[in-house]
């Protein structure tokens, strides 16, 4: 069964003066899945995700939120989403609690429920015990978890979120990055990103954007592979003959680096190496180490982004 | 929803050490104005007793004083108003407001609720304190109502105006310049042309708000009223569904 479409944007477009900086943006988010935006700065990254939701409206085309048409049904429509813009919106006087409870009756969090809401999304951020300070006074990493933390606690379908580990340091990266996967998997998450990193950790699939068009999409995974065929280095204390190991299902290469390393090519959706090891546990040829080679991903960036016309 | 918005408006207004400071000090002011007016009535009393139909103590102190009351409150409005809509765009907060399921006018009329409240808090406690006349004589309560509900319809009016120009702009300082600078030209018409009955007079606020200071109630001014502020809050609204067109 495949899992329920949770947003979907076709043919977006938007005009600034007399310039197109979004030209036929079509996205389609599942449910449990993480969509990494990505692209250079002032490739159009912010800009869709305001469409997306409702802050800016398009010049063209239609977004659909949990089957609500957003310009029809803004209200239902923005219901199911949790937005962290660039720059938190953080009313620096209030405190935590304060404005976490403001954020989720603006987003029509019914008052039984609230208490609940807020604890729930403080645990998620780690902020439980920051509850009663004043936002100004944290620090940048606890005011991006507040952030989340206010685009969360409505419980939304999908999670729009704008850079949201820029200017953070590598546990709090880390902290959020685990969070957004914990997310990922019940409800769906896109964000945006120019970090390639980010995508290789988290995401599921990738959207790269240029100069306001959507120039690649595929799994994380595939585009890793890009340009590169997918194989492993694997070292056998006992290795078998050669024409064993070329008879492996979906192997299409394999190089001696010595007596007991090998270079193995297979063919893209084979999960050839599991097949390997089954095998090498089964008739003893003690495997050691498997390494899968994987094209750089900033590599692949750079031919992707220039490869393509424009 | 839109009480969500001056709820949160009103906390953050009383977050604030400066609002209790000029809270503070414009009782401060009032009462001193009222001391110096209930001087001034002792002094001319003995006069005004031989007078046929002499004016009372609430004509001849009370409704000065909510007078003044309006003209600080011109001044100050703007300060409050100043940061409604410029500082959510300046800190990128409005963001929040806009992706959250409501409509640019809830908006704009839960912020202008919340300042129309406030103000209601400050016209309230200067007319308590006029009450402390009611221990030594009578005080005519009707002309008191009248004149409370008319310095608050204007300073609702002044509120409109800067909510307004608080939309036009990022820097809330110029909001409250551009407030301070139109409030105080339509309070210039009203007093230039006070004698010459021109018809430009009638552009302006505090001229409607004249016939609830001494006790009259007209239809006409409570129309005008409606229509200025009504006018201004479709404007900022306006206004604010823009952000999403052309930001």
């Amino acid at each position: 069964m495949t899992a329920p479409i949770t947003l979907s944007a076709r043919n977006l477009s938007r005009r600034y003066g007399q310039r197109d900086i979004i030209q036929n943006v079509s996205l389609e988010l599942k449910r449990g899945e993480v969509l990494g935006l990505l692209g250079h700065n002032g490739a159009g990254k912010s800009t869709t995700l305001q469409m997306l939701t409702g802050i800016l409206t398009p010049h063209g085309g239609e977004i659909e939120i949990c089957g609500f048409d957003l310009q029809r049904q803004p209200d239902q429509a923005k219901a199911c989403i949790g937005y962290l813009p660039e720059t938190p919106p953080l009313y620096r006087e209030m405190r935590v609690d304060d404005f976490l409870i403001f954020a989720a009756r603006l987003h029509r969090v019914q008052k039984k429920h609230l208490h609940d809401s807020l604890v729930e999304a403080k645990q998620h951020c780690g902020l439980h015990e920051s509850g009663q300070k004043i936002i100004g006074t944290l620090s940048k990493g606890y005011q991006q978890r507040v952030g989340i933390a206010q685009a969360i606690i409505h419980h939304p379908q999908v999670i729009v979120l704008d850079e949201p580990t820029v200017g953070l340091d590598p546990t709090q990266i880390r902290d959020i990055r685990t969070l957004i996967r914990k997310l990922g998997d019940s409800q769906s998450v896109i964000l945006s990103t120019h970090l390639l990193s980010e995508v290789e950790n988290i995401c599921d699939r990738v959207e790269i954007m240029q100069k306001g068009r959507l120039i690649y999409g595929d799994s994380s995974v595939r585009m890793q592979a890009y340009g590169h065929q997918p194989g492993f280095v694997v070292t056998l204390l006992a290795p078998p003959p050669l024409s064993e190991l070329q008879g492996i299902i979906g192997v299409e290469h394999v190089e001696v680096l010595s007596d007991t390393r090998f270079r193995i090519m297979h063919t893209l959706d084979t999960n050839t190496s599991a097949v390997l090891l089954a095998l090498a546990a089964e008739r003893g040829w003690q495997a050691q180490q498997l390494t899968p080679i994987k094209g750089n991903i900033e590599d692949v960036f750079t031919r992707i982004t220039e490869n393509e016309p424009i | 929803m839109i009480f969500t918005i001056a709820h949160k408006e009103f906390r953050t207004l009383f977050s604030a050490p400066s609002t209790w400071l000029i809270l503070g000090v414009l009782q401060f002011i009032f009462a001193w104005f009222f001391l110096a007016r209930l001087d001034a009535y002792l002094q001319i009393q003995t006069q005004l007793a031989m007078v046929a139909n002499a004016p009372g103590i609430t004509l001849s102190v009370a409704a000065p004083l909510f007078g003044t009351l309006a003209l600080v409150l011109m001044m100050l409005i703007p300060l409050f108003t100043m940061r409604l809509l410029a500082e959510e765009r300046r800190n990128q907060t409005l963001a929040l407001l806009l992706a959250a399921p409501i409509s640019s006018s809830q908006i704009v009329i839960g912020k202008f609720l919340s300042l129309v409240l406030f103000l209601a808090l400050i016209i309230v406690c200067s007319t308590a304190m006029l009450f402390i006349l009611g221990l030594g004589t009578h005080l005519d309560f009707g002309l008191l109502l009248s004149n409370a509900i008319g310095l608050w319809l204007l300073t609702a009016s002044y509120t409109a105006l800067g909510l307004y120009l608080s939309a036009l702009t990022k820097q809330p300082i110029v909001a409250a310049m551009s407030a301070i600078a139109l409030s105080f030209g339509m309070w210039l018409i009203d007093v230039g042309s006070a004698d010459s009955g021109s018809g430009l007079r009638t552009l302006s606020p505090s001229a409607h708000a004249q016939s609830m200071n001494s006790g009259l109630v007209v239809s006409a001014d409570l129309i005008y009223f409606a229509l200025f502020i009504t006018t201004l809050l479709l404007l900022t609204i306006r206004r604010v569904n823009n952000n999403r067109l052309y930001a």
